[in-house]
């Protein structure tokens, strides 16, 4: 009874914490929710894009250099294709970074299969960004 | 858990499909020719039943995509979660029947001859 009462306290034990390394980033919580922010933009951008190219007055039948030519006339058209390149490349790309870290185990493997992803990424990015930038309709 | 296994396999199919139509969207910027060229593969009946896939696996992935916020930050997503599974199947149904009819009425009609 009487230890109940006294406990003997242990000498020199640090505080209690939390198991949390002081050092941890937020980057997978960011990208969580980027994932579900562009997602929900994207639902507009993608399925009016498909609907606007394979569906209304007559689909992919009637696309070619002048049908894009009189789109990319209108500011409009270029933020939209601009924003959604951006962000699908970018929703797209943190989901295959996902599917690399569920299944490629070997450390190796992952890191040049994500190094791949990268700069695929990057490069599509750019180029897209470029064509939609200096696109000339009067190319010869 | 089957919802989610779809989710990743549209996903990485559309990856894939993007990188490739960025790569052929930019040669608008090499010659009117060589786009309309390779954009002519677009229409021809396999690829156009392809993109009718491709249409398919985005819908789904936006349609699943929405239920899954839902499941996250609504308070009652978790409950619903199973009936938001049948009703995004029926939803699909119902875009993807008109869709995929408007989207192959060319094909059909350079198959079979035009109907009208």
């Amino acid at each position: 009874m009487s230890m109940v009462d006294k406990p003997t306290p242990a000498p020199n034990l640090p505080a209690p914490r939390s198991a949390r390394n002081a050092r941890r980033s937020n980057f997978e919580l960011y990208s969580w929710l980027f994932m579900r922010i562009s997602g929900i933009v994207l639902v507009f951008l993608v399925l009016g894009h498909l609907v606007i190219m394979n569906i209304l007055d007559g689909g992919v039948q009637r696309i070619n250099f002048a049908f894009v030519a009189g789109r990319w006339s209108s500011p409009f058209w270029q933020i939209w294709d601009l924003l959604m390149l951006w962000l699908a490349m970018l929703h797209g790309g943190n989901g295959l970074r996902t599917v690399i870290n569920d299944y490629a185990e070997r450390p190796g493997t992952r890191f040049w299969l994500r190094t791949l992803l990268y700069v695929a990424v990057i490069f599509i990015v750019a180029l897209g960004t470029l064509v939609i930038f200096t696109f000339d309709p009067n190319i010869a | 858990m089957w919802s989610w296994v779809l989710q990743r396999i549209t996903g990485v199919a559309v990856f894939f499909f993007l990188f490739v139509h960025v790569l052929d969207t930019a040669l608008v910027r090499v010659s009117p020719n060589n786009y309309d060229l390779v954009i002519a593969s677009y229409k021809t009946p396999i690829v156009n039943l392809m993109e009718v896939g491709l249409v398919g696996a985005v819908l789904y992935h936006a349609l699943n995509g929405i239920r899954v916020i839902l499941i996250d930050f609504w308070s009652k997503g978790p409950r619903f979660q199973k009936a938001m599974l049948w009703v995004i199947g029926i939803v699909w149904l119902v875009l993807m029947v008109p869709g995929a009819f408007f989207m192959l009425k060319h094909t059909f009609e350079t198959l079979f001859g035009s109907t009208s």
